[in-house]
């Protein structure tokens, strides 16, 4: 059952994911680009990783993509009013695109190994697990990033508030 | 195959379904009517003694109606934003204790679909992707108002969902647990957490009028500037979807806040009565639905009172009143729990 689904999401994530750069329309590669999150959304609770999971649907799925939508409807982009890219543009695009690739391909040719060395727990990715994980051993990053999110929030607040002197 | 715990909760999922579907149908009937008596008027009351079955006539009403889909529109996201919409809307009661639990020839059963030990960010996530139907449907219409509608549901719904969240973050720092059924089972009796949290739930429940688009933060549909906002095309029984997903939104979006806030499927003095644990379960849903009505009629109680925001004062109303004030209710919650534990 478990590796049926693995296969089942990771072909849909795959699928999702193909579309989204072959897909005419950007409002569709978005919501093609939304099925893909979804789809890896799934791997996650199959590694047992529910938080993470969750985290991941209402960061990306509900919020950035969401951004995403907004922007692109109001632009309203089409083959009509689209410029016509450059061939240069393009070469630099796969050139970067495949660069990505082989830095992907490094990074994940080395963690067989990692995986064979920590024995499996199947608490890992519980909230419990995760949070005495954060505030033990990377307590000092993991306050950091908090910070900065929080000052983001902030910087949006005093940009509404005009007559702030 | 089918244990006695599979069959159980088949029933109930099945009851939930179908009585979700039942008191959206008669919310829809319940609006009219206090709408009527906020205005001095009767409201429904031709089919059925007092118009009760005015809902069952709705229900014909749209199914019967000529089924538009404009020609310029894009076919299968037209069809699939409703649909989207009243999914997500669904969802969240998959989580919500319904009860404690009831004992069944010595076996216990819980009176809640499933217990994820993530309860409340499913709840926020389910909130979060809600958006999509609106986005989806007002998008694929290819109409100026209905994109307007989609675009304001999603800046409203994203600049919201940061203050639900951070009184959802004061709420977790109270209780300890992101489980719906342990926040429920730690509010036993009267032990609310809106006597711990009253700022925040004062912030959660503007959040969820504005999350749920209901007056006065009804602006996707703000049918004075936009018509009808994100269904502006929309006719026959998809017309009705979004409707009845809205109502489906405002009962889960109550059951939400009275587990949350309000103790859930607890009442004062439920242990002390001397009544059985069955008797008290059963009792703990009927207070459970009766807070949930509540909360129902409150919201439209709202929607008959206050008039509808303007958008800037919308947006300043979430950025610059309920974000502070939330960072305040975290500040104050993280300093009561510090000088109480030491």
């Amino acid at each position: 059952m478990t590796q049926f689904l693995f296969y089942f999401l990771s072909f849909v994530a795959v699928a999702a994911g193909l579309m989204v750069i072959t897909a005419k329309n950007p409002v569709h590669s978005v919501l093609y680009l939304i099925i893909a999150f979804f789809a890896i959304a799934g791997h996650y609770i199959l590694l047992n990783a529910q938080f993470l999971a969750i985290v991941h649907i209402i960061v990306y799925a509900g919020a950035i993509m969401v951004l995403f939508l907004s922007v692109i409807m109001l632009l309203n982009l089409n083959k009509d009013n689209e410029p016509a890219k450059s061939n240069v543009l393009k070469l630099a695009a796969a050139v970067a695109a495949g660069l990505l690739l082989v830095t992907f391909t490094g990074t994940l040719k080395g963690t067989e190994s990692i995986i064979a060395a920590q024995p499996y727990d199947d608490q890992i990715g519980y909230v419990k697990a995760l949070g005495k994980v954060l505030f033990n051993d990377f307590l000092l990053p993991f306050e950091v990033s908090a910070l900065l999110l929080l000052s983001a929030i902030i910087g949006a607040v005093v940009l509404v508030k005009h007559d702030l002197k | 195959m089918f244990t006695p715990d599979l069959i159980f909760k088949i029933v109930l999922i099945v009851s939930i379904f179908a009585i979700t579907l039942v008191i959206a149908m008669y919310s829809t009937y319940g609006e009219r009517k206090i709408a009527a008596f906020m205005q001095d008027r009767l409201g429904p009351n031709r089919a059925g003694i007092f118009g009760i079955l005015q809902p069952l006539a709705d229900g014909v009403k749209m199914f019967m109606k000529e089924e538009l889909i404009p020609d310029i529109s894009n076919k299968v996201l037209f069809i699939l934003g409703p649909c989207l919409a009243m999914t997500t809307a669904l969802m969240t009661s998959a989580i919500i204790p319904w009860g404690s639990s009831i004992n069944i020839g010595g076996t216990d059963f819980s009176l809640q679909i499933t217990d994820l030990n993530i309860g409340v960010l499913y709840v926020f996530a389910v909130t979060s992707i809600g958006v999509y139907g609106i986005m989806i449907g007002g998008w694929a219409s290819n109409n100026k108002y209905s994109l307007l509608g989609a675009l304001r549901a999603s800046s409203q719904m994203i600049s919201y969902e940061i203050a639900m969240g951070l009184a959802i973050i004061a709420l977790i720092m109270s209780t300890g647990t992101l489980s719906l059924k342990e926040i429920s089972a730690a509010q036993s009796g009267f032990h609310w957490n809106i006597f711990v949290q009253p700022l925040g739930f004062l912030i959660f429940i503007i959040c969820s009028f504005a999350e749920t688009n209901r007056a006065p933060f009804d602006l996707p549909e703000c049918e004075t500037e936009l018509i009808g906002g994100y269904h502006t095309e929309y006719s026959s029984m998809k017309l009705g979807f979004y409707l009845f997903a809205e109502y489906i939104n405002m009962f889960i979006a109550s059951a939400v806040i009275s587990t949350l806030y309000f103790g859930g499927y607890n009442f004062p003095f439920m242990n002390d009565m001397g009544l059985s644990s069955n008797a008290v379960a059963i009792l703990g849903v009927i207070f459970l639905f009766a807070k949930i009505f509540f909360f129902i009629f409150f919201f439209m109680w709202i929607r008959w009172t206050i008039p509808r925001f303007r958008y800037d004062q919308l947006m300043r109303l979430g950025w610059t009143v309920l974000i502070p004030l939330a960072i305040f209710n975290i500040l104050l919650t993280g300093a009561i729990i510090f000088a109480t534990n030491n």
